[in-house]
């Protein structure tokens, strides 16, 4: 039987003799393997990377970012400077001079400088209508869900109140009462209205964690309750937070470019990619599906971005998930 | 099962008395950190309407072979690398998803664990189980659903035309257990594949499941293999066991052999680790560790790095369970190893006779 | 015991060097009456429409330094008794004192006092740690929300000492104190809770089904784990499991429980040799032998566990009763609720039964011979 005989990759015979280490008994010693050592984050980090599209559509994210933080002060916008179009509706894209890559509007002004310029407002409206409506959703969620009772009644029923109103409408009606076309109204009207799926979700995560083991166990040696919604039930909602709101983030740059389109929103002296396609609607029977095109594609790119990036973060910060 | 060596050598269909025959199956898991090999080179044979039972802790490998044999695992990440798994003269490993589908239900039907999660919450006991009938029979739809009153009749079920056409959510977990077994037997199967189907189950329940499971199995004369962690349940049940670690049979034999006269040491462990009657005031035996982990297995022996009784061959070779005679046991206590002339031992250690707990008053 | 004599045992924060003395036989848990109900509640208005009655009129005591096992299955109530007692879900009715001092009338800073004293390990290694924490936090925090003048805890350092000193006490290595749960096996994350709770040095410990969800070789680990830190920091364990094996093991007197009653207490080796109750009985006969050798005459009951929001009239067990049956179906059964009484046999053994002297060996036999071939699944109809 020594032909089937299959010895280890590097035999240890002639070493000696294995001979077990004298162990003490159990339960007075671990004798458990230990297994890897990545903390958290780390391991959360792991897990995003392995998420291909969500480490793409961070990147392309940040891209729109730092353009956005850039492209302003690089190339400022003059609304005013009206060069003229060599071409009647606009010049077709081309690749010298480099402005003229992406073409041109009826006056002639470089359509890649209005997207490039035009992503800080949606960046702007996106990243703060997304804080303003993570907190108030965080907090009223978590006070409905902590608390429970009458107040979670209360709030839950205005809760119902806002998500029964028709949301568009209220933005239209609110937009053009309060706007004149501000940036920062316009953000806190989508942050003041977009909050309610948050809040619900959050007060769910209260409702189901409360009962998990180790807010019990946390329970009993006495920890205040306060203690345990920041530092038991929070952190471990923080997953379906973080998709929410990057879901929230996504929308308010739709929403933005929607109602600056509809001529509601972004005043239009100011340049958005909204105003953009707005501005190109009558010219497009000229054939000019550059102007449209190219701010389209920066709204359609910096959604689907966003919204990768929300699946990686809800994979990455799920602490039970290990594959 | 039968105690001669199945070799992966073996060529073209077992013989005729022998129902299900594995041969060397390979089942790995690609995951993020790498490869699992879950079930790692696992032979073994049951012979027409006899009964088989594999034991292991959890990740040794035991129900992935049972999803092996069905066929159920989710592939990727699942795959089955090698090896050949005959049942009733063909290899399963060969068939197409049409014809395994026609195995599974008509020559073998498993029960799982969890009856709630196996049930279709939507539709009733009674469509449930009429649809298998009539996916794997000529009958006609109300001759199946006579015949899903029958099988629930047959499992105790009491008022089975009331409870044909109730929804699962309506039944206990001892119920819908039953339900799963009326449903798996309506078919007839050579083979009853059982995995874990008491342990989500209350001990009083338990008795009823088990009592129920092992008249049928005699009633209808098809085989069963157990799946589980429950020793208790293995000397009950079954006439033959095999005992899994780390994705191997370290040992098989008749229960009276294996768990009176454990040969290999993990088996003699988990014995001795129950606790018993006999044993109130002394301390436990335990099993050093924990299973090995699977990206990191040990160089030798997999369990070698938990053994008592490792010496100087076990961190060098691999014992097979083939290479011994009888191939009972993949131990080098047993069988002579590499620039051995003999092996330390002949046969296992007899444990001490006499009840574990006591049942009725004496 | 006024807030007096409460104080000696909170400056004792070396884990070795409490004393109790041998105070064995001294009783240190006392529960009388205890009643937890859960509403149910229906309708448009969500109004009360009736109660689960978890547990139901149930009075034991525990002993210092001993082992009490409660049985059942699940839903008998026995996990929502334990965590009744510690405090984690209000009782409905009924009193309990743990070293002579009331249990329910605690408030504010009195109740999170009285928590140091009583702590809980939990079945689910998984859920019973947070994931979010390392195990210095998830150990240390028990002792930063129980700081105080004389123990200290409110010092980073002396937390950090002692949450290593309760790794070592479990097993485990100090550094391990940095990492977190889900770099630990099922058996170390069990050892992890264990050392949460004993870290506050208490005097009672729940042990909620705490090997439950291990395999059988990490499951002697952790009870002798158990067992050993029971000795070394004087502990009363109340020990719930469903597992009579491992509580005939453990324990010192055993509780059966059924649909939030107790039905039979006896110290372990009566109840285990001569249970009187027929539902004792039926679940000690109901336990598979690993042993092949040992072949026992089975009595299965038939059906479930009937619903604690309506349990039977008269005596709870009656409907699945194996004993009535064998006796021509006596009428008391049905209308009167039989009291937990001491019988003859030995001091202490108590049964919840109106015939418990009619069980015996050959009453037993006789009625698991006339079983029928398949037992049914659902009990009589009441």
């Amino acid at each position: 039987m020594a032909e089937t005989m299959r010895p280890a990759e590097t035999t240890e015979l002639g070493v000696g003799p294995l001979v077990p280490p004298q162990l003490p008994l159990a339960g007075e010693e671990d004798f458990e393997i230990q297994l890897e050592s990545l903390n958290q984050w780390q391991l959360a980090w792991r897990r995003f990377k392995r998420h291909r599209l969500a480490l793409i559509g961070s990147v392309a994210f940040g891209l729109i970012v730092l353009i956005a933080i850039v492209a302003p002060i690089l190339w400022p916008y003059d609304v005013t400077d009206i060069p003229g179009a060599k071409t009647y509706g606009g010049d077709a894209p081309g690749l010298a001079p480099l402005s003229r890559l992406f073409g041109t509007d009826f006056g002639g002004r470089s359509v890649l400088q209005q997207v490039l310029v035009g992503a800080r407002i949606s960046v702007e409206v996106g990243v703060f209508t997304m804080l303003i409506a993570a907190s108030l959703g965080v907090a009223v969620g978590s006070i409905a869900g902590y608390f429970g009772g009458m107040i979670d009644g209360f709030l839950m029923r205005f809760v119902d109140l806002l998500l029964a109103i028709p949301f568009l409408f209220v933005i239209l009606v609110a937009a053009r009462f309060f706007g004149g076309g501000d940036v920062v109204t316009l953000i806190l009207i989508f942050g003041l209205l977009s909050w309610p799926g948050l809040a619900r979700l959050v007060r769910a995560m209260f409702l189901s964690l409360r009962e998990m083991d180790f807010v019990q166990a946390a329970r009993a040696v006495g920890v205040s309750d306060l203690r345990i919604a920041f530092r038991h039930i929070l952190p471990n909602a923080l997953g379906p937070i973080v998709v929410s709101a990057t879901l929230i983030m996504a929308n308010a740059i739709v929403l933005e470019a929607f109602v600056s389109f509809l001529n509601f929103g972004i005043r239009a002296t100011d340049v958005s990619w909204g105003n953009a396609l707005s501005n190109s609607q009558g010219y497009l029977l000229n054939g000019n599906w550059w102007w449209p095109f190219f701010p389209g594609m920066a709204i359609a790119i910096s959604v689907i971005s966003v919204n990768f990036m929300g699946d990686g973060l809800r994979d990455a910060l799920d602490p039970r998930a290990r594959e | 099962m039968t105690l001669t060596v199945e070799r992966a050598t073996n060529v073209g269909p077992p013989a005729a008395d022998v129902l299900l025959d594995v041969r060397d199956l390979r089942t790995y898991f690609h995951v993020m950190d790498g490869l699992v090999k879950a079930v790692d080179g696992v032979s073994f044979t049951i012979k027409r309407g006899e009964t088989l039972g594999i034991v292991g802790e959890s990740g040794c490998g035991k129900s992935v072979t049972s999803l092996s044999i069905m066929r159920l695992l989710d592939i990727p990440p699942g795959e089955i690398a090698s090896g050949e798994i005959w049942l009733d003269g063909q290899d399963l490993l060969t068939l197409s998803p049409e014809e395994m589908r026609e195995v599974r239900g008509n020559d073998v039907a498993m029960i799982f664990q969890e009856p709630m999660t196996s049930l279709n919450p939507v539709f009733t006991v009674g469509d449930q189980i009429t649809e298998a009938v009539v996916q794997h029979t000529r009958m006609s739809k109300k001759e199946a659903w006579n015949k899903a009153i029958e099988s629930l009749r047959l499992v105790g079920i009491s008022n089975p035309e009331r409870r044909v056409k109730q929804y699962p959510h309506e039944l206990s977990g001892g119920m819908r257990q039953r339900v799963m077994i009326a449903m798996a037997l309506s078919c007839d199967p050579k083979l009853l594949i059982a995995d874990e189907p008491t342990t989500a189950l209350d001990v009083t329940i338990q008795a009823q499941i088990l009592e129920l499971i092992r008249k049928i199995q005699d009633e209808t004369d098809s085989a069963l293999m157990l799946i589980t962690h429950d020793l208790g349940v293995v000397a009950e049940m079954v006439e033959d066991v095999a005992v899994m670690y780390a994705g191997r049979i370290v040992e098989r034999g008749t229960v009276e052999d294996v768990l009176v006269r454990p040969k290999h040491p993990y088996t003699e462990g988990l014995l001795t680790s129950i606790p018993s009657k006999g044993m109130r005031g002394s301390r436990l035996n335990v099993i050093k560790g924990t299973v090995p982990n699977p990206f990191n297995m040990p160089k030798g022996c997999n369990f070698a790095p938990r053994c008592p009784y490792r010496f100087e061959p076990c961190g060098a070779y691999d014992p097979r369970i083939e290479d011994a005679h009888p191939p009972d046991v993949a131990c080098w206590l047993y069988t002579p190893a590499p620039g051995q002339t003999s092996a330390p031992r002949q046969s296992g250690p007899e444990r001490q006779a006499g009840p574990m707990t006591t049942g009725a008053p004496t | 015991m006024s807030d007096a004599t409460a104080a000696p045992s909170a400056t004792k924060a070396d884990p070795t060097g409490r004393d109790y003395g041998s105070s064995n036989g001294q009783v240190l848990l006392k529960v009388d009456g205890l009643v937890k109900y859960y509403p149910i509640l229906g309708g448009l208005l969500r109004r009360k429409i009736g109660d689960v009655r978890a547990v139901d009129d149930v009075s034991f005591e525990i002993n210092r330094g001993e082992v009490f096992g409660l049985v059942g299955e699940s839903g008998c109530g026995k996990s929502t008794l334990g965590k009744t007692l510690i405090r984690l879900h209000p009782p409905t009715a009924g009193t309990a004192s743990l070293d002579g001092e009331p249990i329910f009338e605690k408030r504010g800073k009195d109740l999170k006092r009285l928590r140091r004293r009583m702590q809980i390990i939990f079945q689910d290694p998984v859920g019973s740690l947070n994931p979010r924490m390392p195990v210095s936090d998830i150990i240390g925090e028990g002792l930063l929300a129980q700081a105080e003048k004389e123990n200290g805890w409110g010092d980073r350092k002396v937390r950090d000492k002692r949450v290593g000193d309760f790794l070592e006490a479990v097993g485990l290595r100090r550094d391990y104190a940095r990492r977190y749960p889900h770099e630990f096996s099922g058996g170390q994350r069990q050892r992890i809770g264990i050392a949460r709770a004993l870290a506050l040095d208490p005097q009672f410990v729940v042990c909620d089904e705490p090997v439950s969800a291990l395999d059988v070789s990490i499951q002697s680990q952790i009870l002798n784990l158990l067992l050993d830190l029971r000795r070394e920091f004087n502990l009363t364990y109340l020990f719930v499991a469903h597992n009579l094996s491992v509580v005939q093991y453990i324990s010192d007197q055993v509780a059966v429980m059924y649909l939030g009653r107790i039905v039979e207490v006896a110290d372990v080796q009566r109840l285990y040799s001569e249970p009187r109750h027929p539902y004792t009985v039926a679940l000690l006969s109901a336990v598979p032998d690993p042993d092949p050798r040992v072949r026992k005459k089975r009595l299965v009951l038939k059906g479930d566990v009937p619903s604690p929001a309506a349990p039977p009239s008269g005596c709870r067990f009656h409907t699945r009763c194996w004993l009535r049956e064998h006796l021509g179906n006596p009428e008391n059964c049905v209308t009167d609720d039989p009291a937990l009484r001491e019988i003859g046999t030995a001091a202490g053994h108590r049964v919840a039964c109106h015939y418990a002297e009619r069980v015996s060996d050959a009453v037993v036999e006789r009625a698991a011979a006339l079983q029928p071939a398949i037992v049914a699944d659902v009990a009589e109809e009441v």
